[in-house]
């Protein structure tokens, strides 16, 4: 049974803070279908279109049938254990710093054989196992292959730790803690075990319901952070930037209406001052000293949550200057993503359907709870994913969206304006 | 059963060439294959101008191919082949030059497999050694061959009773054997002791299960046997020849090769069956694979390996003589040549001309090959019988 972390001691200052490797990251292209499924924290696998046979390693084609017709698919993710390994010697320094490393061969019962790594509560071969799709640190796919029935303290199996960004005895940064969402995500990450959460707030005059028994809690800590300051941005980073492991940008700033409705550019302005510029300011000031804590042993800096919108990936007419704010700030989280790979902290952009707050008033449900968008938020920090959809409308618009771009700009397009 | 094959007639194997291994060398593989050749054709009382036939092998020759190597080493050819099989390349090498000179394509081909080592080329190797490999199998700990090796040995641990001492009898063996052989990269004695002791590698695998990546090559010759005979080179007789390519892809895990399936054949074509060899080379890169290897070419039963190699003595004087020149275990993989190693030393045994270890009487001498771990399993399995010239 996996062993539960124990609160690391105190980092001792004279020793040198290891600097981030990564397992290897080269894949063939047909291969980051896997990666694409692990995004978004799907086991997938191809599937021949024309006799259905499941494949892998992932190929061009089909090695029942030599179709080229391969689709990728959820696929069943059980199997059996047929043989494991314990390495104690690798030829890549990621491995050779975390020797010993357990791997297991699985026997899908969707049909392929899998290398994996090994869960240290899976039983000895021959076993039942469930395989899964993490991206690793190297923000590649990889097979983990976990016990059948969960165990306790699985979470703390010090090589899923490794593909995970689990919040337990971590250091986290909520950049607005005010917001319905902000509060929510402080309370979550505490009940999540992290060590401390730094509460940025960015008004100290406004008080919203709920927030002075939040700032009581031991574990949180206010900060004041306006992310339209840089000067602001760069005095927090100043203090608390080097110790931070998760950092939540929750900051939003939200007003209805297209280009029509509205004259001037002020309030468009403002949201992509908070939106996009603001995380802008914030990976500047912050995401350099992530950057080099990736490997920071057991509670390294390890992930970088970005809260979008659904609206980022099409524009929604009646919410049209803060759908350009989401898609621009989409794009430089994209940036963000490519700039700390090499340290392994990942970047995890959530694209939540309309929250159930002030400014969303006027939508029609379903809409998204905060306390269950904070839920997913945590959810995809302990898992491998990268890219959430949080909510049924998240749902609805990713599937239209990559089913057929055109036809839901048309389909939004077509929405009442209000 | 496939269609008849054609025998060999009169085509041999003469002129086993090996090139000393090292550990590291700053040299590129064309070093090495040029001085494999280099020795080959002075055995063979040869100038370069007379060969006509060349066959290549090696990892570590990029950029160029066996085509670049003509230039490079100054040699005008009507027939060439590249054969990047690993560990079966020398069995594959050997069939594919003694067809061209049966058929009259070549009147002789200098069969050579080397590689040089850096001290970085193993991984680079490694990280990019098939697509499979590549994308799902290197990123999982970065063992290399030794993670797919262990799962291999576990499982068969596991399901035939194999036992850690057994294995470890193939590798002490083979280590006395490899003192006697002047080009062996280990020089010192095995005890089982050490063996059993030794630190872990990837569990159940220890260190002198896994072979010592090395620079080095090996090289032989395949004529016409009046060719040989007005050289006055002796020679090995070519009897049968077998290869196989992914073969069984339906075992969850590997536990058999394609000698199962085609060693009726291989017997057959010889006219001699398991008990009339003398001498037995295996691809050696672990010694589960020797006993994989012990089964399916029928001189046990599927999971009787154990129990036969309990039994016998595997040192070249012993009662079943196997890689009598040390096997890769204790001579070294020189990337490549591995797959010629077997090859080359049953010439020797079977030709009398032994660098090391002499088998007494050997006269008929079965070589294996394997190679290529893709993805999960050895892809490449074949095998040759020779025989004394005369």
């Amino acid at each position: 049974m996996t062993r539960p972390l124990v609160r690391p001691a105190r980092k001792n200052p004279i020793l040198r803070t290891r600097l981030p490797t990564l397992p290897p990251g080269l894949r063939s292209r047909v291969a980051l279908g896997l990666t694409a499924a692990a995004a978004r924290g799907r086991f997938e696998l191809q599937v021949c279109r024309d006799c259905a046979t499941v494949q892998y390693p992932p190929r061009e084609a089909c090695c029942a049938c030599l179709s080229r017709r391969l689709d990728w698919r959820i696929v069943d993710d059980g199997g059996e254990l047929v043989s494991e390994t314990t390495l104690r010697h690798s030829h890549e320094l990621f491995f050779r710093e975390r020797m010993p490393w357990r791997l297991g061969l699985v026997k899908l019962d969707c049909g392929p054989l899998a290398v994996a790594h090994l869960h240290g509560d899976c039983a000895p071969p021959p076993s039942r196992v469930r395989v899964r799709l993490h991206l690793d640190r190297a923000g590649q796919a990889a097979l983990v292959a976990l016990p059948d029935k969960d165990t306790l303290h699985m979470a703390d199996d010090r090589q899923l730790r490794e593909m995970t960004c689990d919040p337990k005895f971590r250091k986290v940064l909520v950049t607005d803690a005010k917001t319905p969402l902000g509060q929510a995500l402080v309370e979550a990450v505490v009940a999540a075990g992290a060590d401390l959460v730094w509460a940025g707030h960015a008004e100290p005059w406004k008080k919203p319901p709920g927030f002075e028994r939040l700032a009581s809690l031991a574990e949180v800590s206010l900060v004041p952070l306006d992310l339209t300051n840089s000067r602001a941005v760069t005095v927090l980073a100043g203090e608390i930037g080097g110790r931070v492991d998760i950092l939540i940008n929750t900051a939003d700033y939200h007003r209805n209406f297209g280009i029509a409705a509205r004259d001037g550019v002020e309030t468009a302005r403002a949201e992509m001052d908070i939106n996009y510029f603001g995380l802008l300011r914030l990976a500047q000031e912050f995401a350099p000293a992530m950057r080099a804590r990736g490997a920071d042993g057991q509670s390294s800096a390890v992930a970088w949550v970005n809260v979008l919108s659904i609206f980022a990936l099409s524009n929604f007419p009646p919410h049209g200057t803060y759908s350009a704010s989401k898609a621009a700030a989409l794009s430089l989280a994209q940036c963000l993503r490519a700039e700390l790979a090499p340290s392994g902290v990942r970047v995890i952009n959530v694209f939540p359907g309309p929250i159930d707050d002030d400014w969303n008033q006027t939508l029609p449900p379903p809409k998204i709870a905060p306390a269950r968008l904070a839920a997913d938020i945590i959810a995809a920090l302990r898992s491998g994913a990268e890219d959430v959809y949080p909510g049924d409308i998240a749902q609805d618009w990713l599937e239209r969206w990559r089913d057929n771009p055109k036809a839901l700009e048309r389909e939004l397009a077509a929405l009442p304006h209000q | 059963m496939s269609s008849t094959r054609a025998t060999y007639d009169d085509i041999v194997v003469a002129c086993p060439t090996t090139v000393p291994y090292v550990r590291y060398s700053i040299h590129g593989a064309h070093w090495f294959l040029a001085g494999a050749l280099a020795e080959l054709l002075h055995s063979a009382g040869l100038s370069k101008d007379r060969l006509d036939g060349l066959c290549v092998s090696s990892f570590t020759l990029a950029p160029d191919t066996a085509v670049g190597l003509t230039q490079h080493l100054g040699l005008t050819l009507r027939w060439l082949d590249h054969i990047p099989m690993g560990g079966a390349c020398g069995i594959v090498a050997l069939r594919r030059a003694a067809r061209a000179v049966q058929s009259g394509d070549a009147d002789a081909v200098a069969c050579v497999a080397g590689d040089t080592n850096h001290t970085h080329s193993f991984r680079l190797n490694l990280a990019t050694f098939s697509q499979f490999a590549r994308d799902a199998v290197y990123p999982y700990g970065s063992g290399g061959a030794n993670a797919s090796f262990a799962f291999l040995t576990a499982y068969y641990m596991r399901t035939y009773g194999v036992t850690r001492e057994d294995f470890g009898k193939i590798c002490v063996a083979q280590r006395a054997n490899a003192l006697q052989f002047p080009h062996a990269l280990m020089k010192k004695p095995l005890t089982l002791d050490a063996y059993l002791n030794a630190r872990v590698i990837a569990d159940p695998l220890r260190l002198f299960d896994c072979v010592m990546p090395c620079a080095g090559a090996d090289a032989f010759l395949v004529l016409r046997r009046g060719a040989a005979e007005t050289l006055g080179l002796p020679y090995a007789r070519i009897l049968a020849t077998i290869e196989r390519h992914n073969a069984f892809p339906d075992d969850p895990i590997q536990y058999r090769g394609g000698w199962a399936l085609d060693r009726d054949e291989l017997y057959a074509q010889a006219g001699v069956g398991p008990g009339d060899i003398d001498v037995l080379a295996t691809y050696d890169d672990y010694p589960v694979i020797s006993l994989m290897q012990i089964e399916d070419l029928g001189f046990c039963q599927k999971g009787d390996g154990a129990d036969f190699i309990r039994r016998a003595s595997l040192t070249a004087d012993g009662s079943f003589p196997l890689n009598t020149s040390g096997g890769q275990l204790s001579a070294g993989q020189a990337g490549a040549a591995g797959g010629f190693l077997g090859l080359v030393e049953i010439v020797r045994q079977v030709t009398g001309r032994s660098l090391g270890a002499k088998v007494p009487g050997a006269r008929l001498g079965l070589a294996s090959g394997f190679g290529m771990i893709n993805y999960d399993r050895g892809l490449c399995s074949g095998a040759a019988i020779l025989a004394a010239g005369s």
